[in-house]
């Protein structure tokens, strides 16, 4: 894959920068895949007191490696868990205030950090494509301190406009978040497979923050569908370690999700 | 495709509830005379999530009275969605998300069904959908949230944005939804209905609040004495529950937490059906799995007792 060491898929990619943003006694909302990984990662790297809470109504599980859950709503989700308080009461706990970070992806991201996992073209009655439905991530997206997208980076999915806004990230812009009613949280990051995005505090557009290894600006531009901003002070992420990537394949070593 | 008042019509729903016997006596019976009382055009709400405490015997047996004309809701909605669609059963479907999983990429017959506007999908948050079914086991007509706001589902889903008359701040005003009838599957009930379950609760015990007839299968049947030595554990008072069945893996081949696993090899056999043959392949797999078998011991047959028996020690040592 490009931009990373040879050998390190999408999803590993992803799971360690993932990881990278998460601290310790802090608490995190995490799907399935990527998200997931990259909190069991950083568990056992740099943050042995991150908290995850669940879609399913779990609080603090300890999966179990090479049994990572296929959905939220399951056994192995819920394995080893402090707490299951029911789908509902999950939720509140981040509508409370009680969750840092959450993680989520989307089939389409524009600009601002809106995502689409609705529908695309046609009308919504009527779409072209009917995509699964928000889930969960609208609420995580509206109800967490903050959210950290973990994507792939396509041209496709980074469109200059999504065709509904799922998961409200900074809507269009500067103060239209906390005027629709959102009053806390928002994007803080976007980490794709070739580098990672903040946003600009005034206008709240992306910004590219770092590249990951072997990655050029041309070629952020040239996958992605709306101007790409450059940080003054761009960086480029430290390529996974071993160290990293062993904690992803002893977590899955049947690579279901790497 | 947006909300209809008899969803939220607290005062109906309450009436409902006040003109019905409140029993604390016997609620078995049979699954063909529980879903009897699922009238053509009823709003019918699934309990449990996803591949997880599916009401899957009530399913079938809902499907084999061929209704039609019903709503249907649950937070995620799995391939029991996809049957009522094919089967001509739904009108409408009101969930947060609908497929299986991950591993099965979109869902064939979603896309079909709603992209050609067969079948709206009304569609929620996760908590917003919960927070509906809370509203109305709460008995009030809508309940203040700060999810949602924003985005193109309040645009979509009929909820209304209301200032706080305490604050002045902009609140989701998510709407109550009242279910004609609540399906679900318990661990263990009394013969009067007092039901428990173990792990997550999904959004059952507000289901069963919110719903004017309460249908319930269980894996056990266990005494009177057995609830009132841990009655911590009932989530489900009896006087809230109509009809009750003991149906023994009566979510299987979805799971039921610690007592068997779900069977994903089965998912991916139901959904190579569909890759080859569209809505045909769900028919097919109707007829094998929902119209044909006679008895649920038939059904199970199906799987075989080996299956049956995996599935139970892959649960089981999942909660050990």
């Amino acid at each position: 894959m490009r931009g990373s060491p040879h050998g390190v898929t999408s999803n590993e990619l992803l799971a360690v920068m993932g990881a990278r943003e998460l601290e310790d006694n802090t608490t995190v909302f995490a799907g399935v895949g990527a998200p997931m990984l990259a909190s069991g990662l950083a568990q056992r790297m740099h943050a042995p007191r991150l908290t995850m809470v669940i879609e399913g109504g779990i609080v603090g599980p300890k999966w179990k490696p090479g049994s990572l859950p296929i959905s939220t709503n399951e056994m192995r989700a819920a394995y080893r868990a402090q707490m299951l308080p029911g789908i509902t009461d999950a939720f509140l706990l981040a509508q409370r205030g009680f969750l840092d970070v959450g993680f989520i992806g989307g089939a389409q991201i524009d600009r601002y950090g809106n995502l689409n996992t609705s529908a695309i073209g046609g009308s919504y009655d009527k779409p072209k494509v009917r995509l699964p439905g928000t889930g969960g991530a609208n609420d995580i997206i509206s109800l967490c301190r903050e959210v950290i997208i973990l994507t792939v980076h396509e041209k496709r999915r980074f469109s200059d406009t999504v065709d509904f806004i799922t998961s409200p990230g900074w809507l269009s812009g500067r103060d239209a978040r906390r005027k629709s009613g959102l009053l806390f949280g928002g994007v803080a990051r976007v980490v794709t497979t070739l580098g990672v995005f903040g946003f600009d505090p005034e206008s709240r557009r992306m910004r590219l923050e770092a590249l990951h290894t072997g990655v050029s600006v041309e070629e952020v531009k040239a996958n992605t569908g709306f101007e790409v901003l450059v940080s003054d002070t761009l960086t480029t992420t430290k390529p996974p370690t071993d160290e990293e990537l062993g904690i992803l394949r002893m977590l899955d070593p049947a690579r279901q999700f790497l | 495709m947006t909300i209809s008042r008899r969803e939220y019509d607290f005062q109906a729903a309450r009436h409902r509830l006040e003109a019905k016997a409140k029993s604390a006596g016997e609620k078995l019976t049979t699954i063909d005379h529980a879903v009897a009382r699922v009238k053509n055009g009823d709003h019918v709400a699934f309990g449990g999530c996803l591949f997880s405490r599916t009401p899957l015997a009530l399913v079938r047996a809902l499907l084999r009275r061929r209704p039609t004309r019903l709503s249907i809701s649950r937070n995620l909605m799995c391939y029991e969605g996809e049957w009522c669609m094919v089967a001509g059963a739904v009108d409408k479907i009101v969930t947060s998300w609908m497929g299986i999983g991950l591993p099965w990429g979109l869902s064939k017959i979603h896309r079909e069904y709603v992209e050609s506007g067969r079948v709206p999908m009304e569609e929620w948050s996760h908590l917003a959908l919960g927070l509906r079914f809370r509203a109305a086991a709460m008995g009030v007509p809508f309940l203040p949230s700060l999810t949602m706001m924003g985005s193109s589902l309040v645009d979509v889903g009929g909820s209304k944005i209301i200032d706080c008359p305490y604050t002045g701040e902009k609140l989701l005003a998510v709407p109550a939804l009242f279910p004609d009838v609540a399906l679900l599957h318990v661990h263990r009930a009394d013969r009067f209905g007092n039901c428990q379950i173990d792990g997550y609760p999904h959004m059952d015990p507000d289901i069963t609040r919110a719903a004017s007839t309460v249908l319930v299968t269980a894996e056990e049947i266990v005494s009177e004495k057995e609830i009132r030595l841990h009655p911590d554990r009932t989530v489900i008072p009896g006087f809230a529950v109509d009809a009750l069945v003991h149906v023994p893996y009566g979510s299987y081949p979805h799971e039921c937490y610690g007592l068997y696993d779900a069977e994903p090899d089965h998912f991916s056999t139901y959904v190579d059906g569909i890759n080859r043959h569209g809505a045909a392949g769900v028919l097919a797999y109707l007829d094998r799995y929902v119209y044909g078998p006679a008895t649920h011991v038939e059904y199970l047959s199906l799987f075989g007792e080996s299956a049956l028996a995996d599935a139970g020690r892959r649960g089981r040592e999942l909660v050990s």
